[in-house]
This record gives structure tokens, sequence and C-alpha cells, in this order.
């Protein structure tokens, strides 16, 4: 990293100034199988900022936090904690000196209290017997030093992902961490949730912290840190701070180009019938909420609103995955009530989840077997799969959509997250749908990659297949739909068409009309 | 390591065996042994190639020794009330695949964990077994000795080694199984939902009918074990009969590299594995250690393959790690 110099950006104080770095690393390199994952990586952190470290997925982020917090180890290069050089040997000798790292998948036993997952392997014992006061004691300590406001004796599995979330942190921060790493921490928090965690972020900031936060949202990256450290194939792409901290030039960083220009699509709906049409549909969830909605042929619909508004639920009644409890669906004029999953992609829908992982892929498998699982019935030979037409539509797939694997035969599970959510719709689309379903069509996937995906969802559509999406991320919805429809509490809240969408709407709908700060700069 | 590597792995150790066998006892290459083992290989990997479907999708098949010795029970309670061998041969099966139906509906329909279901049915099937027959054995009374040949005969011969029936009945089977398995949609459907039920379910595969189909091919081929089995020894004890076989069939499926969290198999791996187990056993008799010992002999190879299954892919990753440390020496 070239920029040591002292930043006198006004705003938070002196200490910052003056201070030396907190946690260091120059040169860091690992190498995997085949892949360099960090090439010559530095890094510096100082005491009380928040450090953002952005960068696509496979750009190397995630092996950088396993070196600094102990969990792997470098091939070369150094790294310095509080002047000392640091070589963590466990993720526990790293914690217990003042190294934290919260997971992105949370790591907690979901049948213990909190308090018990927070005293994890430090329980105070006396003759062997946990010290139960004592934990109760350590625990609301700790909780308190994030705002939770839960009970810490609140079993997990009560607890709301934001709760799961502090008490995650808590964990972290319990043994006096002077550097906490987050990674992701706000990918299945709701609004209100993360914006408790900014608040936390910030006091453990103005206590002197070194907060490493680790996000793809290049909005909470501007909002909340003081610098920002890009990753790109695994080298050093850029420190942004101050006047340089904007989304053009991270996300020029990031991939290594200009963002994409808005796109030029309008559409205009024809005379025929919707290619999906509801009516009055009520799903299990929210039965008193009948949901009229249509889709035109080649039309791209967004479905917007809070997390637990029933987009998930709405989609999968469609798709058949849940029983709707009354009213009526048509495609494309026909009467459309699937049984399942099965007669729903016979009929040609297809949806793609939003869990590729739980709900979408197989992945201990091939490319190839989880591009051909949903059509191996129609293209069998007799009762057999037909070995070599699988080959071929798998290979098509993938220069199709532009999968970036080794092979077809390469597995599933070890592909970056934009290639493996392009191998769900690959698989969907074999299936030739009429009308695609989509559940948070780029949660977890980079930048550039969502261009990708954008553009292949465009050209699909201008082909005449109708598209419905159910998107948390405002700057998706209004990129890529042609209509965006709000549910709120189970009900449609209002349709903001594409010409006079703005964020600031979306979110007075979704909210259920109370205005809401626009929180995104 | 792979399914692969598995099968290749238990059939080294299969060489292993019958070269440790042999050179310390050469009774081992008579044709009368060879021809028993094969024998006996021939029927227990039949209950093996049934006990991997349910494996493969994650579950577990506890109820085959008592469907065995129900089936092996039925037969010649029906051929003595007066069936015909084909009607009776029919009837077992038919009621072998509809309790393998039964665990499935039971699993699928009702939601029950497939060891509590088939462990209900081991201690159902074995009572009924014993209540119908008074506890009484059952024979054929020296008659249906050409049915009996399904079992005992020796068809045909290569060279002074005369093939057992049940050889060939386990080609048939396997041939089918592994098709199946391998080749077949429903096969990719069985190994998508042992991986993941829920991605496979949403991607369109008939999840329950495809669990209930893996228990019914289970409990179909033990119910072909059982019959086999009761026309190869041709008087059948209910309250022994099949005793414990469900778990040389597991113990087959594993050693053959099906992986008990699912997905995971290979038929050929499978017979591997029931070879395997009956060499053992025939090695136990050959080389004179008290059959006592058996189960003990048994289970200590078990353990040790698996022993070396984890120590092969250890030793594969540290291996792994100490080139990355030499080459890291290297650049400093």
């Amino acid at each position: 990293m070239t920029a040591t110099s002292l930043s006198p950006d006004g705003d938070r104080g002196a200490a910052r100034v003056l201070s030396a770095p907190l946690l260091s690393a120059h040169g860091l390199t690992r190498r995997f199988p085949g892949v360099l994952a960090l090439d010559r990586v530095d890094l510096e952190g100082r005491v009380g900022e928040v450090l953002a470290l952005v960068g696509e997925n496979g750009a190397g982020k995630s092996t950088l936090l396993k070196l600094l917090a102990g969990v792997d180890r470098p091939d070369s290069g150094e790294m310095q904690f509080e002047g000392a050089p640091w070589r963590p040997a466990t993720p526990r000798a790293a914690a217990s000196s003042g190294v934290a790292l919260v997971h992105q998948e949370l790591c907690l036993a979901e049948n213990l209290s909190a308090a018990a997952n927070i005293a994890l392997g430090r329980e105070p014992r006396r003759f062997g017997l946990v010290k139960r006061a004592e934990v109760r004691e350590f625990a609301r300590a700790a909780l308190d030093r994030v705002g939770a406001r839960f009970d810490p004796e609140s079993l997990v599995a009560t607890l709301s992902a934001g709760e799961r979330q502090l008490v995650e942190i808590a964990k972290g921060l319990a043994e006096e961490a002077r550097v906490l790493i987050l990674d992701e921490p706000t990918s299945s928090l709701t609004m209100r949730e993360t914006e408790r965690l900014f608040e936390v972020v910030r006091k453990l900031r103005s206590e002197g912290v070194l907060v490493i936060y680790v996000s793809h949202r290049l909005g909470e990256v501007l909002e909340l840190a003081d610098r920002a450290i890009v990753l790109r194939d695994g080298c050093n792409a850029g420190m942004l701070e101050g006047d340089t901290l904007t989304r053009a030039g991270l996300v020029k960083s990031m991939v290594g180009r200009e963002e994409a220009a808005v796109r030029g699509r309008s559409f205009e709906a024809g005379d025929g019938a919707a290619a999906l049409e509801l009516r009055a549909l009520r799903t299990e969830d929210w039965p008193a909420c009948p949901v009229n909605l249509a889709v035109a042929p080649g039309e791209i619909v967004g479905l917007a609103g809070l997390v637990g508004a029933g987009r998930t639920e709405l989609l999968e009644t469609i798709f058949g995955l849940r029983g709707a409890v009354g009213g009526t669906a048509q495609l494309a004029g026909q009467p459309f009530a699937p049984s399942g999953p099965r007669a729903a992609i016979a009929a040609g829908v297809a949806l793609v989840p939003e869990d590729r992982k739980e709900h979408g892929l197989l992945l201990d498998e091939p490319v190839r077997a989880n591009l051909a699982l949903a059509t191996l019935e129609r293209r069998r030979r007799g009762p057999l799969v037909d070995a070599a037409a699988e080959r071929v539509v798998a290979e098509s797939a993938v220069a199709r959509l532009g999968i970036r694997t080794s092979t077809i035969e390469q597995i599933a599970g070890t592909l970056s997250g934009g290639n493996q959510q392009k191998v769900v719709i690959g698989r969907w689309l074999e299936t030739a749908p009429r009308v695609l379903l989509l559940d948070e069509p780029t949660r977890g996937v980079d930048v550039g990659a969502r261009e990708e995906l954008y553009a292949l969802l465009e050209d699909l559509a201008k082909a005449g297949l109708s598209v419905l999406f159910a998107s948390s991320d405002l700057e998706e919805l209004l990129r890529l739909a042609d209509r965006i429809v709000v549910m709120h509490e189970g009900a449609i809240a209002g349709e903001v068409l594409r010409s006079e969408a703005n964020e600031t709407r979306v979110m007075e709908l979704a909210t259920g009309g109370s205005t809401m700060e626009n929180k995104d700069a | 390591m792979n399914v692969r590597g598995k099968v290749l792995g238990i059939f080294a150790l299969l060489v292993v065996i019958v070269i440790v066998t042999g050179s310390l006892n050469p009774r081992f290459f008579g044709a009368g042994n060879l021809e028993n083992v094969t024998q006996r290989t021939a029927l227990f990997g039949i209950l093996g190639i049934g006990a991997a479907f349910p494996i493969v999708t994650g579950g577990i098949d506890l109820s085959i020794g008592a469907v065995v010795g129900l089936s092996a029970t039925l037969l010649p309670w029906l051929l003595d009330a007066g069936w015909s061998a084909p009607a009776a041969l029919l009837m077992v099966l038919l009621v072998g695949a509809s309790l393998g139906a039964l665990h499935g509906l039971c699993i699928t329909r009702l939601g029950l964990q497939p060891f509590v279901v088939t462990l209900c049915g081991l201690l159902i099937y074995r009572g009924v077994a014993r209540q119908w027959t008074g506890d009484q054995t059952q024979g054929f009374s020296g008659l249906h000795d050409g049915l009996r040949s399904l079992a005992t005969g020796r068809p045909f011969s290569i060279g002074a080694f005369d093939v057992p029936a049940p050889l060939l009945i386990l080609l048939v089977v396997g041939l089918l199984a592994g098709l199946f398995l391998g080749r077949s949609v429903w096969g990719r459907w069985l190994l998508a939902l042992g991986r993941n039920p829920t991605a496979a379910h949403y991607a369109g595969v008939p999840v329950n009918r495809m669990t209930v189909v893996a228990y019914v091919i289970s409990s179909l081929l033990a119910s072909l074990g059982g019959i086999l089995f009761a026309l190869d020894v041709g008087s059948v004890q209910p309250a022994s009969m099949g005793n414990f076989y469900e778990l040389y069939a597991i113990a087959a499926a594993v050693l053959g590299g099906c992986s008990l969290r699912g997905g995971e198999g290979s038929i050929l791996g499978v017979i591997l594995g029931a070879a395997v187990m009956r060499l053992l056993y025939n090695s136990i008799v050959l080389l004179g250690i008290p059959s006592q010992l058996e189960f003990a002999i048994v289970g200590g190879v078990l353990l040790l393959g698996a022993i070396a299954d984890e120590t092969v892919r250890r030793f594969a990753q540290n291996r792994r790690a100490k080139e990355r440390a030499r080459a890291r020496s290297d650049t400093t």
C-alpha cells in the first residue's frame, strides 16, 4: 500500500491522525492449488477507524481475513499487530490477543442461550461446573456493549438474524478485542437491524476499536467507512478515502473499468393476454391478503418490500411449493394451479430460489449434473439419462451464460457465488420457461457478475420471457425492472412505473406509506 | 476421497485378503472353497445392493435381516400350503416390496426418521414370523429340489470351478442396479436427493416418490435374499434366520463406498464390500481362528478400513501443505 500519509480530514479527531497502524500486513501471499488467492497484499488499519475491505467474489477478501484472524497462514509476507510481529496460530489465539473475526455465516449453537454462546469455551468454572451467574454477568456486559436489549438467557433459536449478529459480535468483543473483523455482517439483516449494527460499529470506533468491514453493499461502505481498501484478483487495487471514496471510484477499482451505463431498455406491453396473471391469489402465510398481479410477455417486474413482506411466499406459491388458500392464477390465459414444482416446470414456470446453497445447488456435484437436474426427464433415452446430450447442453449453457469454470465437471461448490448463481439460472433456462421467477437473483453475487446477469435477463425478456423477481436491493430494482410492485405485510402496497421510480417512493410504499429517510448516499 | 478411489481401495483390500489367506492355507484356492465363498458373497451381495439404496438417499434400512427372516419363513409355509412355486415366489417378493413401500410412506408422509421406522420393522417382522409359525422350523420336506437349485445349483462350470447359481442372480441384480443408479434418470434423482433433498425438490425431482422407491428396492432385494437363503439351507428357524444380516448388508454398502451422509454410492463397490466380508469369514475358518472371534475380526477390519480411508485423506492434505511450505521457504 502506498498511502501511509496522515489524513487530516477533520471529523474524527487527533487520535487517529497520530496513531501508528494498529494492525498491518505487508506483501501477504497465499497460494492454493492452481490459484494465487493473494498476491503481495498490503493493509494498514489504525486505532479507531472503520476500514472497509471491498472487492468482487474471488478477489481474495476472505483469504485475507483468514490470515489476519489466524484461521490460515500466509505463504509469505508478514503481519504486525500493536507494533509486534503477528503470527496467530489459531482463531482462538487471535481472539484472545484481541483480533476477533465475525463470520459471514453465523456459527452459533442454536440450542443454547445467547449467554452460553458468548461464554462458550471460556466458561468460568468451579470444580468443573459452570458458574452460571458469572456467565450471565459476563454475557450481559458484552451484550450491553453492542447495545443488545434482549435477555442473555434467550435461546439463540428464538433470536432474529440481527440479534444473532449482535451475539456474534458480543462474543468477539468479550475478549477485549482491539480489532473486530466483520465479514458481510448485513447480508441477512433487515434495514432496521442494519441501522442498529451501524450504531454499534460507530460506537466501537469511538472506543478506539479498529473495525475491518467487508461488504458487497457499496452504500454501506460509503456510509460507514473512513477508508476502503479494494482487492481485485488477489492484488491491492486501490485505497480510497475522503474525496476519492465514492461509489464510482469503488466500482472502478473493483471491476477495473467504469460502471456500466444505465440501460437504454424501454418496454411497452402488447395487447395480448398476460404471461402470468394472479387474481386475488391468497397465500397460506397471508390468507387475508388477496394479490392481483399481471406480468406481460417480455416484461420484467420487480417485487420490492422489506424482509418478511411476503415476496418469497408469493413466488413459492406461484411455483407450487406452497398451496394457495384462495384466488386463481393464469398462465397465458390458461388456468394454472400447479401441485408442485414438477407441474409448474411442465407448465413453463421456473423459480430461481433465494438460498442457492440450501435450495438451489447440489454443492458436491459437478456443474454438468447441476445444470441438467431439472431436465433429466425430458432428455432421457428410455429410462436412461442421455449422457451425451447432457454434456452438450452443459457446455452450451456454460458458454452462453459465461460461467467461469475449468470444465463442466468442476464441483459446483468450488465456484464463486456469481458463477454458482449462473449455474442455477442456467438450469432453469434449460427448462425453456415462459415465466421466470427469481428470488434475490444477485444475493452474494459480485458487481461485475451482476451486470452480466442483468444483461442476460434483459436479453431473455427481449426474446419474450416474462420475468418476476423479488429483490431487497433498491439499486437492482431500479436498474432492472420495467415496473416495481411493492409489497407490505403480504399485500401489494403499490406499483411504481420505471419512469417515475425512485428509492424514496419505493421505500415509502414498502414501509407502509410512512416516510423514511433515504439512507443510501 | 471419491467413490472411484474407495472402490479401488476396497478392491486392494480384497486382493490382500486373498493373497494372505491363500499363501497361509493353499486349500483356499480349492474349487470347492471358492465356490462356497462366491455363493455366500452372492447372497450377501444382493442384500448389500438393497441396503445401498436407502443409504444413497441419506437414510438407512435396519429391517433387512427381519425381512430376510420373514421371507425365508413365508416361502416354505406357502409351498407347504399348496401354492405353486412361481405363485409363492411372487407372493413373497410382493410382501417384501409392500413392506418397503410401507417404510417409505412412513418416512415421507408421516415424516418419521428412517432409523426409527426400520428399527420398528425389524422388531415387528421378526415377532410376526415367529408367532405365525409357532416358532416351528420351516422346511421343504425334501421336495422342491428344482426350486432349491436356484440357490444351491451349479448350472455350468469354468474349468474346475462350478459356477454357483446365486452368482448369476447377483450379476443380473448388480447389472440392473448399477444401470439404475448410475445411468437412469431415477438413479440420478436418488443421488441428487441424497445430496440435497430441498434443492432436488425445487428442481422438480419427485423426492417423496423416489424415497419410497429406494426403500422398496431395499426390502424387495431383502426378500429375494430371504428366498435364496431359505432355498440354500433348506430348513428355516423363524427366530434366528437373517439375524444381524442388516448389519452385514450395511457394512458391505459402506465398505463399498456408500457415504452414510447420502448422495454417494457404487454398486460394484457394494459387491466388492460383500466379497470382503465373506472372504474374512472364510479366512477365519481356514486359518483356524476361533469362529467366536468372527464379529470382532469383521468389526476390526471395518474400523481399520475407516481409519485407512481417513488417513489417506489426511496424508494427501498434509503433502499438499508441505509442498506449499517448501515453496514458501524457496521464495524467502
